[in-house]
């Protein structure tokens, strides 16, 4: 087990279910995130990955229990989340960078310097004055991914954060995420992409009609024998 | 035909030379319209956005009387603000039956619902979706409400042009209390409604022609701008190679 599950979890759920109307999205999830961990989800379309993201993020009204660990002045972790499609203002790439910074609280007189420490860590320094929605799609998640690590959040959640990019663009996400990884955040990712599972991840759960089927350290999970669903998605049956 | 021609000719040699009684008329329809849309704006922005990021028990009901009250009778809104502001009504202390500001209030009034109902279903629309991911960065309802009227500030300008519109073409209301007094209250619309009435059809078509190239110009100014934004935004235009240059560039 990874050092990390020595301590308390940032994030608990038990029994926690999502419903949409009469549709259960999620079952009765238990689970649990620890510091520095970096999760993977994976399963096929409609599995509740990105359902389990929202909630893991605060964002669904859900039956069960999810508890956060607070820290010593009552706060909860601070968190990000990027989306698949990133939602950027039509705005400059600048503005989009200050906003975020301002609705996470930041101090003004810290702003300027971290949007443009930011900028420089997903390098698009050069575009800061261009309109975001103009910006490549690979350019454009940087910005997302820049606008996340800006306030340096304890907790990064990522909806297949290189699922409609080009191989260069994913190739320079995947990098920064494992940056942001390196440095300490804890990492959560839905993603389709085995090999993405493989190279970031130390943690990979396998979800299946808002059921979860398996849920083991990466090494393991792609080496050890798995329930017949996991086995048939790895092997490419399920899509 | 004819008649059509003539008034095409009234309209230019009017606007041409420059009629001091017909730019007073066009000068009082656009300040009485643009200050109800200014107006307009101010409330139903704030409504519409609101309207559109908060839920509360009745919410439908009050967005179907919003859609209702697009269709609200000009001469309607006249009579009722008549009634309010005439002297034994309970705003008649005020004393400004017959005056501009009557005008103003009663463009208002019909002006609000329209800029409301419109910004609510843009930011409706631009709220699903994009709303949760505003919240996941922090921001609480009236971040999302400003931020997403920011975002469309482009297509609320189309809603204010809708608005002002509205009140400039409208006649019932304007006729009602202000009274269509020469060189005091006397707009586009009422002397065009005077004029038909004296019969003086070439005179009331050519103020009618001044009338939508007034509000044709305005609307093209809007389009400009609507232009540049849209050129700016397709500054994709910028080659990839330049732009990885350049993030070399900022790497170094």
């Amino acid at each position: 087990m990874n050092s990390a599950t020595d301590q308390a979890p940032l994030i608990s759920l038990r029994g926690a279910t999502v419903r949409f109307g009469v549709h259960t999205v999620l079952h009765g999830l238990d689970f649990d995130v620890h510091r520095g961990e970096r999760i993977a989800l994976l399963g096929a379309n409609g599995s509740g990955k990105t359902t389990l993201l929202r909630l893991l993020h605060g964002q669904l009204s859900h039956a069960g229990s999810r508890r956060v660990l607070l820290d010593g002045q009552g706060r909860e972790p601070s968190q990000a989340m990027l989306f698949q499609r990133p939602f950027l203002l039509r705005l400059s790439v600048w503005w989009n960078l200050m906003l975020a910074l301002w609705l996470a609280g930041v101090p003004s007189a810290q702003r300027a310097p971290r949007a443009r420490l930011a900028l420089e860590r997903v390098n698009l320094s050069a575009h800061a004055q261009r309109p975001a929605r103009v910006l490549s799609g690979g350019q454009q998640q940087r910005l997302a991914l820049a606008r996340a690590w800006a306030v340096r959040p304890q907790l990064l959640f990522l909806d297949e954060p290189t699922a409609s990019l080009d191989p260069s663009a994913k190739r320079d996400v995947e990098a920064l995420i494992a940056e942001f990884a390196e440095e300490g955040m804890t990492v959560l990712m839905s993603t389709h992409n085995l090999g993405q599972a493989k190279r970031l991840a130390s943690r990979v759960v396998y979800l299946e009609a808002g059921r979860l089927i398996v849920d083991r350290p990466t090494q393991a999970f792609f080496t050890e024998r798995l329930p017949e669903p996991a086995a048939q998605f790895l092997s490419g049956e399920r899509a | 035909m004819g008649s059509f021609t003539d008034s095409l000719l009234l309209a230019w040699e009017m606007a041409t030379r420059w009629d001091p009684v017909l730019w007073q008329v066009v000068g009082l329809s656009l300040q009485v319209s643009g200050t109800a849309t200014l107006i307009g704006a101010m409330l139903g922005l704030v409504a519409g956005a609101g309207l559109a990021v908060v839920q509360f028990p009745g919410h439908r009901l009050v967005v179907a009387l919003l859609n209702t009250m697009l269709a609200l009778p000009s001469v309607v809104v006249g009579l009722v603000v008549y009634l309010l502001l005439s002297r034994t009504g309970p705003l008649g202390s005020w004393g400004i039956l017959f005056t501009p500001t009557a005008m103003v209030v009663a463009q208002s009034v019909l002006v609000v619902p329209v800029v409301t109902a419109l910004t609510r279903q843009l930011v409706a629309d631009a709220a699903q979706g994009n709303g949760e991911q505003l919240r996941s960065l922090g921001a609480g309802r009236p971040a999302v409400a400003a931020l997403l009227l920011v975002h469309e500030r482009w297509a609320l300008l189309t809603i204010l042009l809708t608005a002002f519109g509205r009140a400039v073409s409208e006649v019932g209301a304007v006729m009602v209390v202000g009274g269509n007094i020469a060189g005091v209250t006397r707009v586009m619309t009422t002397t065009i409604a005077l004029e038909t009435s004296k019969g003086d059809l070439p005179l009331a078509l050519a103020l009618g022609i001044v009338l939508l190239g007034v509000v044709a110009l305005i609307n093209l100014a809007i389009a400009g701008l609507q232009w540049l934004q849209r050129e700016q935004e397709s500054g994709r235009s910028q080659p990839q190679d330049t732009a990885r240059a350049a993030e070399g560039g900022a790497a170094s």
